[in-house]
């Protein structure tokens, strides 16, 4: 791992915080282990100041526990790999300042707790890209006369501020339709997925219905909109307020909306679904995708 | 650009577990370190004040129009006045409900606000949250989903009886735009004095009364759906791309102050009518 541009006491910038309000010394407990079992084990390090709680594992990691798992790739809150739960909140670890933190006290940083553990600070993420395998793909209508595809700016402004999810998961993590009801899993897409199949719903290009998908298999309606994935989003997406509420809306026009019922039947709109239609929402089981309730035989080393 | 065909190519089979040891302490240990419980809390205590508050004022069963001291005030617990007595309080409406309804008008209003509240997607959030603790806070677990004897083991969300009926919010909001018009008109009606025009400060309760419930129910997540927020392409209906973007979106982004706001007006002016009706404050006019 990398540690050269690690912070070192020699290279302590000026103005980092000393005193009471910054130790000598930090502890951080990890929690090791494995799906055998495990446990939280403290390490003391040395308090650098301005550091993030990624550079500190990174340092317990080189110095005190070469073995630890950790996943990361950025060191910038882009990519979406080192997920945690920091004093039991979860946070991307590359962002959250050592100074935002209470460092008199011991750090505790455990896994994302919704997803099975692989090792230390690892999770089993695959569950997330199975439900985005289940989504289908954009499909825009044919194209016009001269051979492109138009959209004006206001109709796309919309479904930019989904696009910049960076797939961290945290959200999927804290969302307790899941983390505390594993049993809703096979049935529940998740508020990454929502805000995904938001952004298709509201593309003003693409022609699928996934309404009756996003409320029988996707289960938007276990969804309790409190928000919680909205709480923990590190870039900030609105996904209750601006995705997962506007999809709860479009499905009441599809399914409980009587007058909206009514509407369609006077109107009398013949939807002849194209075949391309009808094949992408084809249901998951037919793409042969396998989502077991079983627990995954535990890899052995 | 190539259109992609999902349906070309082999299907993958892709084994998924969803089951599996977790890492990290059991659920039921709570590594948050934050006060988190204080927001459920103050929530609580804030919806609970508010529900005690109504049940008081709407027992009262009077001084809820202030005509008899020149004020042409009419509680918002109590409007549109349909009973006899609000003919009886002095008040012009009514009664469409005769001599023989007894029992407090206030019930027959508050039941069309209530569900309105009721269904509001701010506050599903928020009694979820403090009252059925659902989850309390964010990596909190489920009250009783740590137990597997315990009833609430298992969750269905908003999927079944009686919880699947917050889809009919829409329906309510329906009403409630009627009922924002209503308080409008009252405080249209709170500058009328019986010399003529004028403001004293219980008009001003009754505008600022009516301005927050057009911030709550205009920014509605309903509103903001049925105004434009269900086209694909805005750019076909430019007013209704305005409307959305530039109103009920702005409020939206707003709705759990608004919903606040407005509880507490709601109080305010329901409270102030009570003292000046019943001749217990003096109500100091402006000009
Ligand atoms: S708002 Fe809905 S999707 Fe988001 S965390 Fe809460 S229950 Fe899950
Ligand atoms: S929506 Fe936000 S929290 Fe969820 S995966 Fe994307 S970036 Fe992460
Ligand atoms: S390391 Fe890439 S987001 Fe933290
Ligand atoms: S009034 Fe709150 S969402 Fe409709």
């Amino acid at each position: 791992m990398s540690s050269e541009a690690t912070v070192t006491a020699a290279n302590r910038p000026a103005g980092a915080p000393a005193g009471s309000s910054s130790p000598a010394d930090v502890t951080m407990r990890l929690w090791r282990g494995d799906a055998s079992g495990g446990g939280f084990v403290d390490y003391t390090i040395e308090n650098l100041g301005g550091e993030v709680v990624l550079d500190v594992v990174h340092r317990i990691q080189a110095e005190q526990a070469p073995d630890l798992a950790v996943r990361w790739n950025c060191k910038a809150g882009k990519c979406g790999s080192c997920s945690a739960e920091v004093n039991g909140k979860p946070r991307l670890m590359c962002m959250t300042r050592m100074s935002t933190l209470e460092l008199s006290e011991p750090i505790t940083i455990s896994p994302m707790r919704g997803n099975p553990v692989i090792r230390d600070l690892v999770t089993d993420v695959s569950f997330h890209f199975a439900v985005a395998r289940r989504i289908p793909a954009f499909h825009p209508g044919p194209r016009e006369a001269d051979g492109t595809y138009r959209m004006a700016q206001v109709d796309v402004e919309r479904v930019q501020e989904f696009r910049k999810c960076i797939e961290c998961f945290l959200c999927q993590n804290v969302c307790h339709v899941i983390r505390d009801h594993e049993e809703n899993k096979p049935a529940f897409a998740g508020p990454r997925f929502f805000a995904r199949l938001a952004e298709l719903e509201m593309h003003p290009l693409d022609t699928l219905d996934r309404r009756e998908l996003i409320s029988r298999d996707l289960g938007v309606g276990l969804c309790n909109i409190t928000k919680c994935c909205s709480e923990v989003c590190p870039e900030g997406i609105h996904i209750t307020d601006n995705a997962i509420i506007p999809l709860k809306e479009r499905v009441v026009d599809a399914r409980y909306d009587p007058i909206a019922w009514l509407g369609r039947k006077i109107r009398r709109r013949p939807s002849p679904t194209p075949a391309y239609v009808t094949a992408a929402l084809a249901p998951a089981a037919a793409t042969g995708e396998v989502i077991s309730t079983e627990p995954a035989p535990r890899a052995t080393s | 650009m190539t259109v992609v065909d999902q349906t070309q190519g082999p299907p993958r089979p892709t084994p998924v577990r969803i089951g599996g040891t977790r890492g990290g302490p059991p659920l039921s240990t709570v590594l948050r370190k934050d006060r988190w419980r204080l927001q459920p809390t103050l929530t609580a205590i804030g919806l609970l004040g508010f529900i005690g508050y109504s049940i008081w004022a709407a027992l009262r069963n009077g001084n809820f129009y202030a005509g008899n001291v020149g004020r042409d005030y009419l509680s918002p617990l109590y409007s549109p006045c349909i009973t006899h007595s609000c003919v009886s309080a002095g008040y012009v409406w009514g009664p469409i409900f005769g001599g023989w309804w007894r029992i407090s008008p206030a019930w027959l209003i508050l039941v069309f606000p209530g569900a309105f509240r009721t269904t509001c997607y701010y506050y599903r959030k928020a009694y979820y949250r403090s009252f059925w603790l659902s989850p309390p806070a964010c990596a909190v677990p489920d009250a009783g989903s740590t137990n597997p004897t315990s009833p609430r083991h298992r969750y269905t969300g908003e999927t079944r009886l009686p919880l699947i009926l917050q889809n009919i919010h829409r329906y309510t909001w329906y009403v409630a735009v009627i009922f924002a018009g209503i308080l409008t008109w009252d405080a249209i009606a709170a500058f009328r004095f019986p010399n003529g025009v004028g403001v004293a400060v219980g008009t001003l309760l009754f505008v600022v009364n009516a301005v927050f419930i057009w911030a709550y129910t205009l920014g509605c997540h309903a509103c903001r759906h049925l105004c434009g927020g269900n086209l694909k392409r805005f750019s076909d209906a430019p007013v209704r791309h305005f409307f959305w973007k530039n109103i009920s979106s702005k409020l939206n982004a707003h709705h759990q102050l608004f919903a606040w706001c407005s509880l507490f007006s709601i109080i305010a002016t329901d409270l102030y009518t009570w003292l000046v009706a019943s001749g217990t404050m003096h109500d100091p006019r402006i000009f």
